[in-house]
């Protein structure tokens, strides 16, 4: 007798020391182990959520009316137009921007390869605020704008006040800042994309500039629109510092309504409302994107764990 | 004497300090089909990638028909030419990938009409219906519009053949066509390629597949350490081989 044998026959199997026979096994009763998470746990949830939402309801402070009237509210529906206007603008600027700079960062030549590393570690170094706050100092740096030669007369001169308002700096400050992360994501994306595909293109004659347009970029594409979506969602939140600056952005309306009127909490409240709505939104626009980019990513055949639970259905009938 | 097809002319080939190919040639004609053997890491993959410059010999010259891959010939000068050149000469090679290489982002069919489409300009209603008859010619008729991964590998490797055929090239190229494949669906590839060969396409095949080899090849080279041994037909490399390393890597699969 081996040892697994004798180790099957020393278990409990309810017919005595004896290894049961397939006949045994169809005909002996199953008892399915009791999952009690599975019913203690939605319970103190239920509990926990009924409390926090009776506590925030049932609290004083929070004003539910004076939300409810200032939802709308011109100033904040305004404030919502900047904000949603100043993420927009400042994506898709700094979309571009990523796009020349990952570029550059898998270009053959050291020096643009160069200057693309230092771009990237410039403005993923320099803190946003910071960064924001330099834009819109920059005056002092550079207190005219001037277009010409050198060694001669100016042609134009403008005072740099004059031509870069504090919503332009928000935008500057805000595409270069996601140029940097955005072009690591763009990067990466297109080197994960194997280079069996690139070479499969070649073979069939295509030129690298095709191979990259019909391959490269689509299959990279895939990967890069979470993580795109992410950046987007950050940025839309990350506008709200511009309430430093005196940008008239979502945030910013708030506060200069609850400086006139103290009702700091519900208009704080509402000014949440509005970002979870946006970044809802821009949630259920990424999980379309990524079905539209992922069709050849459909689960092959049927799910493991769907295929699971029908067996166990079966058994149980 | 006719001129062969397909010639390379003393090809060699580094990378690094590695010599992976030293000074091999190999001629091919039309209508013939060549199998390369040989043990792992001879440079037979090496050599089959520089027959379409995927791969660019350090010395020597690979000519298809009348083109020198990757050179312009005028008035007795050779001189370097562009990408977009490299990338017309490369359309009379067809290529078929150990790991198949599908366009995992298209379905079967799409894959087999990107070349005619998107190279040689082919309008999409004429493409459709080609590779649609070029999948019914490979035993695909019921998986048009599935993609990649919803393929076995040995319908991805036949939709792959299909792909190469579809540019209609005067050589088809094949690296280990079989050896990514569980073994009941090898025979599927084989009997493919072997109905190709049949109807008289000229085909450079490297394979461990010794019987293939022996049943379709019109010549066996062995190749190892970047140099061919032996070369002659199937009956007499195989069956009789008289390099000693080739004796000893033959006995060895056989
Ligand atoms: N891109 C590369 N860079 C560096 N070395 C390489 C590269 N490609 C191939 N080699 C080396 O060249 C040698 C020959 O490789 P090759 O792939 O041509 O062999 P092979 O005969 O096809 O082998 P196998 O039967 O295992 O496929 C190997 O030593 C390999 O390590
Ligand atoms: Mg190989």
């Amino acid at each position: 007798m081996d040892a697994a044998t004798s180790a099957l026959m020393a278990g409990d199997t309810k017919i005595g020391n004896r290894v049961p026979t397939a006949e045994d096994l169809l005909r002996m009763p199953v008892h399915r182990r009791r999952r009690l998470a599975r019913r203690t746990v939605p319970i103190v949830a239920l509990v926990v959520i009924a409390a926090t939402v009776v506590s925030f309801l049932g609290n004083e402070a929070l004003e539910w009316s004076t939300v409810g009237r200032y939802l709308f509210d011109q100033q904040i529906l305004d404030g919502l137009g900047m904000t949603v206007t100043l993420a927009v603008i400042s994506m898709a600027v700094g979309l571009v921007l990523a796009c020349i700079v990952a570029a550059m960062r898998l270009s053959g030549i050291l020096i643009v390869r160069g200057m693309g590393a230092v771009f990237v570690w410039f403005f993923r170094g320099v803190p946003l605020l910071v960064l924001l706050v330099v834009t819109f100092n920059i005056g002092l740096l550079y207190p005219n704008i001037v277009v010409g030669l050198p060694f001669y007369e100016p042609l134009v001169s403008l005072r740099t006040s004059d031509l870069i308002s504090p919503r332009v700096c928000a935008v500057v400050a805000f595409s270069l800042y996601e140029a940097a992360y955005g072009s690591e994501v763009v990067r990466s994306s297109l080197m994960s994309v194997p280079t069996g595909q690139r070479e499969a293109g070649a073979a069939i004659g295509m030129t690298s500039s095709k191979v990259f347009r019909r391959i490269v970029f689509p299959q990279g594409m895939r990967i890069a629109t979470p993580l795109l979506a992410n950046q987007f969602i950050q940025m839309t939140k990350n506008t709200s510092i511009v309430a430093y600056i005196a940008v008239p952005d979502l945030l910013y309306s708030a506060q200069s309504v609850y400086s006139r009127t103290f009702e700091i909490i519900p208009l704080l409240l509402v000014v949440t409302i509005w970002y979870l709505v946006l970044v809802a939104l821009l949630t259920i626009a990424q999980s379309y994107l990524e079905r539209r980019f992922g069709a050849h990513e459909r689960p092959r055949r049927t799910n493991p764990l769907r295929k699971q639970k029908a067996i166990s259905h079966g058994s149980a009938a | 004497m006719t001129t062969s097809l397909l010639e390379a002319v003393q090809v060699s080939k580094r990378f690094g300090q590695n010599q992976v190919l030293k000074s091999v040639s190999l001629s091919v004609g039309r209508g013939e089909v060549v199998c390369l053997l040989g043990p792992s890491g001879s440079g037979k993959t090496t050599l089959l990638r520089c027959l379409n410059h995927l791969e660019r010999p350090d010395e020597g010259f690979v000519r298809v028909g009348d083109e020198v891959l990757g050179y312009r010939q005028a008035g007795g000068v050779l001189r370097e030419t562009s990408e977009r050149d490299i990338a017309r000469q490369r359309r009379s090679t067809g290529m078929v990938f150990q790991q198949f290489n599908l366009f995992a982002h298209r379905t079967a069919i799409e894959n087999v009409m990107e070349g005619p489409t998107q190279v040689k300009g082919v309008d999409r209603a004429r493409a459709r219906q080609r590779a649609g008859a070029l999948l019914d010619h490979v035993g695909l008729s019921e998986k048009h519009n599935a993609y990649p991964n919803q393929l076995s590998g040995g319908q991805q490797q036949r939709v792959a053949i299909a792909r190469a055929m579809a540019m209609e090239p005067d050589v088809l190229l094949f690296d280990e066509p079989t050896s990514a494949l569980d073994p009941e669906l090898v025979l599927e590839v084989l009997e493919t390629m072997k109905s190709l060969a049949l109807e008289g396409a000229t085909m450079v095949v490297v394979t461990h597949e010794i019987g293939f080899a022996r049943e379709v090849a019109d010549r066996v080279v062995f190749m190892a350490d970047g140099q061919i041994l032996e070369e002659g037909e199937p009956s007499s490399v195989i069956d009789a081989p008289e390099h000693p390393r080739v004796k000893e890597f033959l006995s060895r699969v056989l």
